[in-house]
């Protein structure tokens, strides 16, 4: 039986995890290859590291963190953020990621999607969609540039079509919900999940372990993703999934 | 000494980096020169099973690691390199693979036989169930391993059989037979377990040295 995943993710800018870690064991709580570890440690079955640097060093810089996380995981993870053509992927692949995440690129060219399945195989791309309900058009509306600019696509035909370009895994992220600590959007999620063929993973409103259940038995969502619960210690990883298992839901 | 086989068709940093932490030497070549001074191969892959032989044949390596099998000295593939051994692949049609183990590797079905919908690819963590004893298995246990594949092997002969997992149907996860070996999930991407499952791999090498 396939287990539900539980992926932490994690900010890095310049090389370093911004936006609030509490983690106060840690030496350091800004070294991204640290914090993987603790994250593994606890039973993490994949990481999203999402590159939020604003310069051409900084994104160098990521390429120097993808190496030292490949040198010290044995877990999967993801790289997005950045990423804009073909060779942005090799750097990134090469340097030891299992798959990058494509959002904005993704929906300005999405021949990338093709050339990036075609080249590294469908399972290395995985498609960002941030998601916002628009009540004008009675669906969700697709959202680039972290969420700051609206598009003419709707999450459910942007879903297909990744799919059906090659994308490996949908990494599905409600505006709606994110920072709510509410739960997932489980009727977005739900629906992005029904529409396609390949692996969901929820993103956005995690608060308690609970939500987890609810997204993984009323959405059947493949993974969830979270940040802040995990960073501020609300919850961890292992608790997370002993509820889960006390639930009956399969887990690692 | 293991010779990672770079054919353009893998993610050799982190079956390398793996190696690294167990501790076992490598090296990362295209050259059957070069291959053939080491003690065992890793055949990695991720990609499709056509392209994949055809760079094999192109750089003659299909050749040279049906010699180097001959030879006695272990051989592991992994996630598409697995599949490679085996007869044949639909995938996108038909084409031979290598041949060194019996079966046909196929597309995963859309539906298991209750009629749920399979998600393809097989994608995330998934439980071993071992089917015979074997010294790659030593001490692993029916752990949690790391899979992402469309397609699975089908029709092989159950002696090889050495763990499956289940996914609407049985996916050989762990087959073996005499040197051969393949897994079909990422070892070194599944945590203890995969890496037990590699420094098995490494220790089959170290007793093929001693036959040598």
């Amino acid at each position: 039986m396939m287990t539900k995943r539980i992926i932490p993710c994690l900010d890095v800018k310049e090389g370093r995890v911004v936006k609030g870690i509490q983690f106060v064991e840690l030496r350091d709580a800004g070294d991204p290859v640290e914090l993987a570890r603790v994250y593994d440690q606890q039973g993490a079955d994949e990481l999203v590291f999402l590159d939020i640097s604003a310069s051409v060093e900084g994104r160098k810089t990521m390429v120097d963190v993808v190496q030292a996380v490949a040198s010290e995981l044995a877990i999967p993870f993801t790289v997005g953020g950045g990423i804009n053509a073909l060779d942005d992927m090799k750097r990134i692949l090469r340097a030891g990621a299992d798959k990058v995440s494509l959002n904005t690129a993704a929906v300005n060219n999405p021949d990338l999607i093709n050339e990036g399945a075609a080249f590294f195989g469908s399972q290395c791309i995985v498609i960002a969609i941030d998601a916002k309900y628009d009540s004008e058009i009675g669906t969700w509306r697709v959202y680039t540039h972290g969420g700051r600019t609206p598009t003419e696509r709707t999450v459910i035909d942007w879903a297909k079509e990744a799919v059906e370009r090659g994308a490996g895994e949908i990494l599905l992220t409600s505006m709606d919900e994110d920072g709510s600590k509410k739960g997932f959007d489980i009727a977005l999620t739900k629906a992005v999940g029904d529409a396609v063929s390949v692996p969901v993973i929820a993103s956005g409103g995690a608060g308690n372990a609970q939500h987890f259940l609810d997204v993984f038995k009323e959405a059947k969502a493949d993974a969830a993703l979270a940040a802040s619960i995990f960073h501020y210690k609300e919850t961890g990883v292992g608790e997370v999934k002993q509820f889960l298992r006390n639930a009956e839901v399969n887990v690692r | 000494m293991i010779g990672i086989i770079d054919y353009g068709m893998g993610n050799l940093f982190s079956v390398s980096k793996a190696l690294d932490r167990i501790g076992i030497p490598y090296i990362i070549s295209e050259s059957p020169e070069e291959l053939t001074k080491t003690k065992g191969l890793i055949l990695p892959g991720v990609g499709a099973f056509k392209d994949a032989m055809a760079r094999l044949r192109e750089k003659e390596l299909d050749r040279f690691i049906n010699t180097y099998v001959d030879s006695g000295r272990p051989l592991l593939g992994i996630c598409l390199g697995m599949q490679l051994l085996f007869e044949e692949s639909e995938e996108n049609g038909r084409f031979e693979g290598l041949g060194l183990l019996k079966g046909r590797v196929v597309r995963i079905p859309e539906r298991d036989a209750d009629g749920e919908r399979l998600k393809v690819p097989h994608m995330g963590w998934n439980k071993l169930q071992f089917h015979q004893e074997a010294s790659v298995l030593d001490e692993v246990g029916e752990g949690f391993v790391y899979f992402v594949h469309s397609y699975y092997v089908n029709q092989m002969d159950e002696e090889s059989l050495l763990a499956s997992a289940s996914y609407g149907v049985q996916v050989p996860a762990v087959v073996g037979r005499n040197n051969v070996f393949g897994m079909q999930f990422h070892p070194e991407k599944s945590s203890e377990t995969g890496m037990k499952l590699l420094a098995n791999f490494a220790k089959a090498m170290e007793q093929s040295e001693e036959l040598l």
